[in-house]
């Protein structure tokens, strides 16, 4: 098992060198130019060919690009992720409080997810092929077909045509004010939440079905064993671990994959982020968000592997 | 991993009787056969979009700018006065294009990455395997920008960056469905008898990891349609004046929610009919190929 | 040249004089308190130093901490006169060669030290010549400047190499923050994250792309002022996250503008709530044909493609849904050295039957062997006011004369790179300006070699050669003469097609008072007149 878990962590390193060099290269194709952008502006202003030179000389981009890479790989092994070459300020700093937003939505989301996933899964399930599976997967597969940014738009119309009312556009930390934390975060959490619930619930009926057909909970229903015994007993255990392989993936991708929904309701986190990022070509920042949401990924899948060893005793990882 | 004979027999079933699983799709699956009939006529409104569309499509009319729903415009017109009926049925050519053109070569090429890594095995399936690492760990989207913004908007490179981070995905799943066939004793028996590696790949390999291969790809057409509506949406999808659906929710959400509520609740709809079909078809598909596969 | 002075007394006047005149919500006498919530509609600034950047997202949410020396009058609608700020007035010399600026007393800096001379000094020097590890992008507009100088501790002297209308605008460009003059040559990068103004506001708290928050400057050195206790600055760049926020009472205003469909919008919805200002604005879009690539190399071809747009029809309809309006020249309309609806209609592609225009494109297009259907892109930037809404209308107007134009929209970085290095064919353009000053205007059209901002890449000394002329003619009447020669020149060989100059609509709520909108979004943004009734 420890050796196991050594080389899971070995075998990260060149994942993520990987993942670093490809966001390396694709940035550097971008055809923009983050000094152009920030000298000529919206003002019209002269800007000399001097002034550029000077500027992406300050920045190292004057650099051959092995060397930018290297000092860049250098810097992250030092546990330095850089300075954004828009604003100036550390990369830690600007990722800071984005990242508290996007995980808590991350993690409200998938609560909402389990909360509705595990029931009507496991429903459907039980009455396969028959109405409350119909309406069910009906539920789900419209869950998953819904994009999140249409239904968060929706929501904000909703509440102001019907209620006058919009949501705080202003994060404020939950340990701050419960109250305008939740009133601006529930919203979203809700709207990636159904889409996400839909998978898991798919998931989930899946599972159970799979579970049923297994001898031992033949040999129990042939014992006489009471229905939801068996369910919650053995079904409903053995069924968990692919759902929650499902759930572990998709909070993965949410910590970096909430781009659109941060868009419509105003959330500062690392999607939108990234976006204007992309946007102002600051390599260094987008470098830094790819790698950090890489990371999570790949520990979220580790973490998730693992549970699922503790959980299933017939699985055996040498 | 499953059960090998199964496997093969399921492959079996599927080229062989597959007008007879079909009839039995439909009656088994009502379900699945709506999702059928629906993606049919979201192919036949793209097909025939301007025989069906009562207006053209890209054509400016100021003097019937934002119009509510009418008999002359069933939807509504857009700010430009463009009929946003006409727009949606258009609009169903550029998804149904990125759905399928995307899905297609995305499933295709992570297919035949797929078996070759699972074939060739040893050194080359690692190396495979950790490149495909490196893919997954992109969220879809952030990989998909980074693209475009390298190569620019238009249908074709938004075709491109949804494609290739759907290729590892692919590749993933039916690599772990060939690895199981690798050792089995008539593909050893291909090798002794000399066939050649292309051969073996192509005629006993492939047709075995089919059935993954069909959901993976219908699962993908409706994720093409939804991350097309996300770059446009986001302003990096296609453009203006062409017709597409994210694009339209982009414009109309953005500015015009108040007064015409129609602009983005019509595109909306149409986005997640699509999507909602493909699914639909691909789920029931999906319990009737492979009830045991998690994708 | 005449001498001019300015000094509070004058302004205590003329603000009596127009308080007189001015509607009565004006007239309201101005409450004490409130904390302002305004959306900044943009991701986030770049940093703090204003003299280093070039958008307006810094202005907003960090102009009111800080003072100018001399700034654009405050709530002025005209958006071309002056007044000091810091300076309590100025002087010319005859010879219009030095101007000496007098510093108001008893300013200081948030942390209690006082602004003297010398600080403002070293704030132009640090604009002037940017010290090393910055950067200064209006640094040639003080190309006249030949010294600055302190004399004493109230008083600046600047000395100019040649008399000229340019240098006080410059001066008075509402980015040129003063600083303070040790902290400069201690870290002249210290201003990128950090604040010491002496403004009305004192920075609170800033939050990196979420917000800017402000509180009232108890020793702001004008009595009486700011009259809110504070301002929070909320950055949303998607506009339907800004129009939902002034609906639903979260912010109070944006100070940028918003399209009229949305003005419709929240006017319906909130009523009386919602107060609506609107201007004309000193910012004007192009399309610009890269004069050294083929076909655009030909006149003919470029003429066609500006005979085609319809600008009198266009401002109809495009002002019910875009951010544009005024059909104009290069000089913002309305102001005294621009042209004149009937001397517009002379320059070409400016004519209201637009019938004919479009027979003599399709003419001079033939004549340039361009075939019907000649498919080419037209590069865009990816924001959708007003650039994409005009892309989108452009293509129609060029469609009507046998041309398939394609819309390349490309991110804002990528979009400037390909605009400055000359890898667009033809590509959507536009000049931004604070000040209402012909002689900023028109500079960007001026040959490739001396404009940098010259998009279109042609050289045309004889452009230059009006440039200079009317830049140095004290005369109105014949500088007006030289700018009419100038504008011509740019039509008659389409080195730009100007489509429409924007236009300006404030929607507030109606609690915020004290603000006059202006002809810039980078103007009036200190807020110390701004108070709110509640």
């Amino acid at each position: 098992m420890y050796g196991y878990i050594i080389r899971r962590i070995l075998l990260m390193i060149p994942t993520l060198v990987g993942v670093a060099l490809i966001i390396f290269v694709l940035m550097r194709m971008i055809p923009g130019d983050i000094v152009v952008l920030r000298l000529r502006g919206e003002g019209g202003a002269q800007v000399t060919d001097e002034m550029i030179a000077t500027e992406r000389r300050r920045l190292g981009l004057d650099k051959p690009m092995w060397r930018q890479f290297n000092d860049w790989m250098l810097g992250i092994a030092k546990g330095d992720l850089g300075t954004s070459m828009w604003t100036g300020r550390p990369v830690i700093e600007e990722l800071d409080n984005r990242f508290q937003l996007s995980l808590q939505v991350a993690l409200m989301a998938t609560l909402v997810a389990v909360l509705l996933a595990i029931p009507l899964g496991t429903m459907a399930a039980l009455r396969q092929d028959r109405w409350p599976d119909y309406v069910v997967r009906v539920f789900s597969i419209a869950g998953i077909a819904t994009p999140a940014f249409w239904l968060g738009i929706l929501m904000i119309l909703a509440f102001l045509i019907v209620f006058k009312w919009m949501p705080p556009i202003k994060y404020t930390p939950i340990w701050v004010d419960p109250v305008a934390n939740l009133s601006q975060l529930i919203w979203p959490a809700l709207a990636t939440g159904y889409r996400y619930s839909a998978v898991a619930t798919r998931m989930t009926r899946s599972a159970v079905l799979e579970v049923f057909r297994e001898d031992y909970i033949r040999t129990a229903r042939a014992k006489g064993l009471m229905e939801h015994i068996i369910i919650n007993r053995h079904a409903l255990k053995n069924a968990m671990l692919p759902v929650i392989t499902v759930i572990g993936f998709e909070f993965a991708f949410l910590i970096g994959g909430l781009v659109v929904t941060e868009q419509v309701f105003n959330l500062n986190g690392l999607g939108k982020l990234f976006v204007s990022a992309v946007g102002t070509t600051d390599y260094v920042l987008v470098q830094a968000l790819v790698l950090v949401s890489a990371f999570t990924f790949i520990i979220t899948n580790f973490v998730v592997d693992l549970l699922y060893a503790w959980l299933d005793p017939r699985i055996h990882y040498r | 991993m499953s059960d090998i004979a199964a496997d093969r027999e399921q492959g079996r079933t599927w080229v062989a009787g597959a007008s007879a699983a079909s009839v039995r799709f439909f009656h088994t699956k009502p379900l699945g056969a709506a999702g059928l009939v629906l993606v049919l006529v979201y192919i036949f409104v793209a097909v025939l979009a301007p025989a069906i569309a009562p207006y053209d499509p890209i054509d400016i009319r100021y003097d019937a700018m934002l119009v509510a729903p009418s008999w002359h415009n069933w939807m509504g017109t857009d700010s430009f006065g463009r009929d946003v009926f006409s727009r949606i049925i258009y609009g169903s050519r550029t998804a149904m294009l990125v759905g399928f053109t995307a899905s297609f070569i995305g499933a295709t090429l992570g297919l035949l990455i797929g078996v070759w890594s699972a074939y060739a095995g040893g050194r080359t399936d690692m190396l495979v395997q950790r490149v495909l690492d490196v893919f997954m760990s992109f969220p879809l989207i952030v990989l998909a920008l980074a693209i475009v913004s390298v190569f620019g908007t238009g249908v074709g490179n938004v075709i491109l960056a949804i494609t290739i981070p759907m290729i590892p995905r692919c590749a993933r799943v039916v690599r772990s469905s060939a690895l199981a066939l690798r050792e089995v004793p008539y593909i050893d028996a291909a090798r002794a008898l000399g066939f050649t590696h292309s051969r073996i790949i192509l005629r006993h390999m492939l047709p075995n990891v089919v059935a993954p291969y069909l959901i993976l790809l219908t699962a993908f057409m409706g994720q093409a349609i939804l991350l097309e509506a996300s770059l446009s949406f986001l302003g990096l999808g296609v453009q203006e004046p062409t017709a597409a659906w994210g694009l339209m929710l982009q414009g109309g959400a953005e500015q015009y929610a108040e007064s015409a509520p129609w602009l983005p609740i019509f595109p909306g709809i149409a986005i997640t009919g699509s999507v909602f079909a493909f699914n639909l078809f691909g789920d029931s598909l999906r319990d009737v190929l492979d009830p045991k596969l998690r994708t | 040249m005449r001498m001019r002075t300015f000094s509070f007394a004058a302004l205590a006047a003329a603000v009596a004089l127009a308080s007189l005149l001015v509607p009565a919500a004006w007239a309201q006498s101005p409450k004490r308190g409130g904390v302002l919530p305004f959306v900044v509609p943009a991701s986030d600034f770049p940093s703090m130093d204003a003299h280093q950047e070039t958008t307006f997202a810094v202005i907003h949410p960090v102009g009111p901490f800080y003072s100018l020396l001399i700034r654009v009058k405050t709530n002025d609608p005209t958006g071309n006169a002056l007044e000091g700020d810091a300076a309590e007035s100025w002087t010319v010399s005859p010879d219009g060669k030095t101007y000496t600026f007098k510093l108001h007393p008893g300013i200081n800096f948030h942390d209690g030290s006082p602004l003297l001379a010398s600080d403002v000094v070293a704030t132009y020097q640090k604009i002037m010549h940017a010290p090393k590890g910055t950067i200064s992008p209006r640094s040639t507009y003080f190309l006249m400047v030949d010294a600055v100088t302190a004399q004493g501790d109230d008083t600046v002297v600047f000395k100019l190499k040649f008399p000229t209308s340019a240098f006080l605008p410059a001066v008075a460009a509402p980015y040129n923050f003063l600083y303070k003059a040790d902290q400069i040559a201690k870290d002249p990068t210290w201003f990128k994250t950090h604040i010491n103004g002496s403004g009305p506001f004192r920075m609170k708290s800033y939050t990196p792309g979420a917000s800017m928050v402000g509180v009232r400057n108890e020793n702001y050195f004008k009595p009486g002022r700011p009259y809110l206790d504070g301002f929070e600055a909320t950055f949303a760049d998607k506009e339907s996250v800004q129009v939902a926020a002034i609906r639903g009472g979260r912010a109070y205003v944006n100070f940028r503008g918003f399209p009229p469909t949305v003005r419709d919008d929240l006017v319906r919805a909130m009523g009386s709530d919602a107060t609506v200002q609107e201007s004309s604005w000193n910012c004007s879009l192009f399309a610009v044909p890269n004069s050294k690539r083929k076909p655009f190399d030909d006149p003919r071809v470029r003429r066609a493609l500006n005979l085609a747009v319809d600008r009198w029809n266009g401002s109809k309809y495009l002002s019910r849904i875009a951010l544009v309006k005024t059909v104009g020249g290069l000089v913002f309309p309305g102001s005294p050295l621009a042209l004149s609806e009937s001397e517009l209609e002379q320059v070409e592609g400016y004519s209201k039957d637009i019938e004919a225009s479009r027979a003599k494109a399709r003419e001079l297009l033939r004549e340039a062997g361009i075939p019907n259907g000649y498919k080419f892109k037209l590069n865009n930037r990816s924001t959708d006011q007003p650039y994409k809404i005009v892309g989108t209308w452009l293509i129609d107007q060029w469609r009507q004369i046998g041309l398939d134009v394609e819309q390349q929209v490309m991110p804002t970085s990528t979009f400037y790179k390909a605009l400055r290095g000359g890898e667009s064919l033809v590509s959507m353009d536009f000049n931004c300006q604070s000040i209402v000053n012909p002689t900023l205007d028109i500079a960007k059209f001026i040959s490739s070699d001396k404009s940098s901002a010259n998009d279109g890449k042609y050289i045309d000394r004889e452009l230059d050669r009006l440039f200079e002329a009317q830049m140095r003619e004290p005369n109105q009447p014949k500088q007006k003469a030289l700018i009419k020669q100038f504008e011509q020149r740019i039509a008659d060989n389409a080195y730009y097609i100007n489509t429409l100059w924007w236009h300006r609509i404030i929607i507030q709520n109606a609690k915020l008072k004290g603000w006059q909108i202006t002809p810039s979004h980078y103007l009036n943004n200190q807020l110390e007149d701004v108070w709110l009734d509640q």
